[in-house]
């Protein structure tokens, strides 16, 4: 008896041999590279971010150590979680416990964090989304998951206009995770509740000059 | 390139009795029980409403949606032209990045695939991701019936298994319910939960949060679907909103992803027009809260071992079919069934698969057959629509559903052959033809208000005239005929009136 794969490999070619169609040539006639002032693509990326119930704030490089810390302690941040990655310096306006994230820590001491701080690989201004992507300064994905506010410093320099010009910044073999807004629901009459599983507080830090 | 060693052989569908792809009663019966149910059309024609203007709202403001709806189909099309190669790269990919690669001919060889690796772990418990997949394959039940508890995650769907229901719709399962239900089965249900639990749904949520938190922490296994997974770089993509995919997907340690066979895309690219179309056309968002893409197994970061289950399940006995194979192209928005005249008045469950609604009616027949036992519900599919055709416009990869339907009850016709339908079609044309048998038929069919409803329909005939009444309701025949009224006296008094009124006359020539 031949393997399960010779066999659906089999039935496919079959199935094709019985039903042949023509090449296909995809179109794309979609929008692609586009290109936006950094004006217009602050404000579309913070009016899409406002819609989905995150937070943000704007404010240049040299004052991220300074909204961070007012962000976190505005929340009652007492001990946060950052990847191992992250620029100390912006952690110099928080006093509370920060803690070093690695490999070896089980998830479940993840859960007692306040908080979590991050970097950001890329983001898309017109759907409101910020891509992470595991590199040093976001870290493992359990990290940006389990703790309930999510600080997420981005640089405006990544934000790109669409979604095309988004995707094409990407790394395929890294892990990556499209964040647009807070998790949500709208499971109970499509009533739409922010906050299920993942962070229910997503602070976006977008830096204007970086 | 392999070489073909004699002639192509039609791939099987499903096999008959497995899953969840087959009803237990027709159509028409199943959705007469649920038009019963106020509380669900109530729920259901707020819900279709709701999401139907928020689709319009957020693909009307992109001005290339119809040409992102081309590259899609295309991209689709071309992708089940050449699914041996692309499936071939898939597992090579998956395969160099530290994943296992299984191949399932039927929901019970993916089923059986699932509950051996989940053993292997030493685990006897699962954490799921909603996936339509392992829905179809009837995997929770399986792995019950071998001592393996399945956890659904997804809020609808903890609704749905603590309630020992079925889901009712592709992306809110749920959708039946509302509020006080749901607070019900969960007082009923979670363990532990807080008695004074009200019904305000942000406070259910947070119930299910607390519930699931330690079942994400400890499991060791989850199990999912995928919406997408790419052949060029063998990643695989999960599309969500609750959070409850990134905890399965990144928390344990062992990942069982269940994928049907044409979920393959050619390119990573391919991501930058999916990602536009789907979520847009599913919960009308601009974008879901989270997408997870995954390739293989990262050291240091989420599961260290990574199993991908490829299904075929009848998707072959579907792409063997040259117009029916476009119903594979399918990428589980759901909007087809949110625009749907009869599936916003039926519900979910009257489909009797795990595929409702209008892409259903074309996908459940295809992947499982028509014509498996006697009186096959799955037969009355394709006769569950009105070819309105607002599932066409709806479909963001431009699945022309109306065509299928009628492709699929063609189908149905030629392999059925002389049925009850044909016959009274026929009875019909020979009474017609002959002018006094027909005013005689005509007389006759008064009597049919005697069978008729008191809403004035007939539901039902005696055979064989039920060949035409078993999937239509007809209006009771009136008191009198237009030919016995105009050969009446009363008829032609009122006729002679008519020609020899000069106001009918004139009225007549202003509306002209």
């Amino acid at each position: 008896m031949s393997s399960a794969r010779d066999t659906v490999l089999g039935r496919i070619r079959d199935a094709l041999a019985l039903a042949p169609t023509p090449p296909v040539v995809v179109p794309r006639a979609y929008r692609t590279g586009r290109a936006l002032p950094d004006d217009e693509r602050l404000a579309l990326f913070t009016e899409r971010l406002l819609d989905y119930k995150a937070r943000v704030h704007p404010c240049t490089a040299d004052r991220t150590a300074e909204v961070v810390g007012e962000v976190l302690r505005e929340h009652g941040a007492r001990r946060i979680g950052v990847p191992a990655g992250l620029d100390a310096r912006w952690l110099a306006g928080y006093e509370g416990e920060v803690r070093q994230d690695h490999a070896d820590v089980p998830p479940a001491r993840l859960d007692a964090l306040d908080a979590v701080v991050t970097g950001s690989a890329a983001a898309c201004a017109e759907t409101g989304t910020i891509f992470l992507d595991g590199s040093p300064d976001q870290g493992r994905r359990a990290l940006s998951l389990v703790p309930d506010l999510h600080v997420c410093v981005v640089d405006l320099s990544t934000v790109e206009a669409g979604v095309p010009e988004a995707v094409a910044r990407l790394v395929p073999e890294r892990p990556t995770t499209l964040i647009s807004g807070p998790s949500a629901t709208s499971d109970i009459e499509l009533e739409r509740v922010e906050g299920v599983h993942g962070p229910r507080t997503l602070v976006v830090v977008i830096r204007t000059d970086a | 390139m392999s070489t073909f060693l004699g002639m192509p052989a039609p791939p099987p569908r499903s096999p008959y009795g497995t899953g969840n792809l087959r009803g237990d009663r027709a159509f028409p019966r199943a959705a007469r029980d649920e038009l019963g149910n106020d509380q669900l059309r109530r729920n259901l024609g707020r819900a279709t409403g709701t999401i139907r203007a928020k689709r319009l709202n957020v693909t009307g403001e992109l001005p290339d949606w119809e040409a992102l709806r081309d590259a899609g189909s295309a991209i689709k099309t071309d992708a089940m032209n050449r699914l041996p190669e692309l499936l071939e790269q898939l597992e090579r990919r998956v395969t160099e990045r530290g994943g296992t690669v299984h191949w399932a001919r039927d929901a019970a060889e993916a089923n059986t695939i699932v509950a051996r690796l989940v053993r292997a772990t030493g685990s006897d418990e699962v954490i799921k991701v909603k996936s339509m997949a392992t829905q179809e394959t009837g995997l929770n039940e399986y792995l019950e019936s071998v001592g393996i508890t399945p956890y659904e995650t997804d809020l609808a769907e903890l609704i749905v298994q603590l309630a020992d229901d079925k889901p009712s719709h592709i992306l809110v399962p749920a959708i039946h319910r509302n509020r006080d239900e749901i607070r019900q089965i969960f007082l009923d249900r979670i363990p532990g939960v807080d008695p004074e639990l009200d019904n305000v749904p942000a406070h259910l949520a947070a119930a299910a949060r607390s519930y699931l938190r330690e079942k994400f922490l400890t499991t060791k296994v989850a199990v999912s679907g995928a919406n997408f997974g790419i052949a060029e770089t063998g990643t695989l993509a999960v599309v969500e909103s609750e959070g409850n995919g990134r905890m399965c997907l990144t928390l344990p340690n062992t990942l069982i992803t269940v994928m049907g066979i044409e979920k393959v895309l050619p390119r990573y690219q391919d991501l930058e027009v999916f990602f536009q179309l789907l979520p847009r056309s599913s919960t009308g968002e601009r974008m879901n809260p989270y997408t997870s893409l995954w390739t293989g197994v990262t050291p240091g970061d989420g599961p260290q071992h990574f199993h991908l289950v490829l299904l075929d399940n009848g998707r072959t006995a579907a792409l063997a079919d040259v117009i029916g194979r476009a119903a594979l192209n399918c990428i589980r928005c759901s909007a087809c069934l949110n625009v749907c005249p009869v599936y916003e008045r039926t519900g979910g469950h009257a489909y009797g698969s795990t595929y409702p609604g209008p892409i259903g009616a074309v996908l459940t027949p295809q992947l499982a057959g028509m014509h498996a036992a006697k009186d096959d519900p799955n037969s009355s599919l394709p006769y569950a629509s009105s070819l309105c055709g607002a599932c066409f416009d709806a479909c963001p990869v431009k699945i022309d559903i109306p065509s299928l339907l009628v492709e699929l009850r063609h189908q149905h016709t030629e392999q059925t052959g002389l049925t009850p339908e044909k016959l009274a079609m026929k009875a019909a044309a020979a009474v017609m033809r002959r002018p006094s048998l027909y005013a005689a038929a005509q007389k006759a069919s008064a009597l049919g208000r005697v069978v008729a409803g008191r809403d004035g329909t007939i539901s039902r005939l005696p055979p064989p005239l039920s060949g035409w009444s078993d999937s239509r309701d007809t209006a009771a025949p009136p008191r009198e005929t237009f030919r016995s009224w105009f050969a009446s006296e009363e008829g032609r008094a009122t006729l002679r009136a008519a020609a020899t009124d000069p106001n009918s006359e004139q009225k007549g020539e202003e509306t002209a």
